[in-house]
């Protein structure tokens, strides 16, 4: 199974590099773009079949490292 | 006076620190990141600054996990000194020794350059040689230095006093290089044994290279 998590700063976390790229789409006249946030995605291999095991695991690792709970949130997807 | 100072991959500082430490009459030893424990004559801990695993996934989110954190987090916990210069700091707080994390700058960019600096609060041991509202300057070389806490935190922060140093300009007026909450440079911990700065005071010891305002710094720790 893999799990792909996405961590991205929280809403209210003054996301720096996501306002320089949403500036960036405005100089390309990108028009409509309300907010841009930039995150980083992690991929997993992991050897659990389980489903509900996987997310147990992935969430106890997004809790301990994969993430700054303080500053980021998280969210798993398993495929 | 023994002062222990951590090297993890990727730490930079650990030279000039101990460099810093011995100026002033300090001892001073220099232990890998593997150790599982910390010499038991040690009175004060400092974790150096540098870029502990590259910063990969997060600055000082690998490191905490480094066999001798466990034992750094036994000794603060007892009440020992424990200092973080800069990739310290963040060392510090992503294993939860200090309050809030570091970011990017919000201007995205390296900042190295020297950068006056204000006393907040000098009643605890490290800048008990210098008064609140004194104004130092002291060199900054971050790209993750843009502190932030939640409101709550900040609160927190302030009410008991832990909020060590703030950016400004010469006459002590606030200039933010980073985006730091409350343009914080560095903080303690509540029980004023933990201390963490963005800025490099080991780097302040020579007028000749710019400032001196470290020695009374890092001179606190000496006298206590």
């Amino acid at each position: 199974m893999t799990a792909i998590v996405n961590v991205s700063l929280k809403t209210g976390v003054l996301d720096s590099q996501g306002k320089a790229v949403h500036h960036a789409l405005d100089s390309l006249s990108f028009q409509g773009v309300s907010d841009v946030r930039v995150g980083k995605q992690i991929v997993l291999k992991l050897d659990e079949t389980d489903r509900d095991k996987a997310m147990a695991e992935v969430t106890k690792m997004c809790e301990e490292i994969l993430a700054n709970t303080v500053i980021e949130d998280y969210k798993i997807e398993l495929i | 006076m023994k002062v222990t100072i951590l090297q993890f991959p990727g730490t930079n500082c650990e030279y000039d620190t101990q460099h810093a430490f011995e100026q002033l009459g300090a001892t001073t030893e220099i232990i890998w990141h593997k150790a599982e424990s910390l010499p038991s004559d040690t009175d004060l801990l400092v974790v150096a600054g540098g870029f502990s695993y590259g910063d990969y996934l997060r600055s000082g989110a690998i490191a905490r996990f480094s066999p001798v954190m466990k034992a750094v987090t036994e000794y603060a916990n007892k009440g020992g000194k424990v200092l973080g210069i800069c990739n310290g700091f963040q060392v510090l707080t992503e294993a939860g020794l200090l309050p809030g994390a570091l970011k990017r700058n919000d201007g995205l960019h390296f900042i190295s350059k020297h950068h006056t600096l204000k006393v907040e609060n000098s009643d605890n041991i490290f800048l008990e040689k210098l008064n609140s509202g004194d104004v130092v300057n002291i060199p900054i070389a971050h790209h993750d230095g843009n502190y932030f806490i939640d409101e709550a935190g900040l609160a927190d922060l302030e009410a008991n006093n832990q909020i060590l140093l703030r950016y400004t300009d010469e006459k002590g007026n606030i200039q933010n290089p980073n985006g730091s909450v409350s343009s914080i440079a560095g903080i303690c911990n509540k029980s004023k044994n933990v201390f963490g700065l963005m800025p490099h005071p080991e780097r302040a010891m020579e007028s000749i290279l710019g400032s001196d305002d470290g020695v009374k710094m890092l001179e606190g720790f000496l006298a206590s």
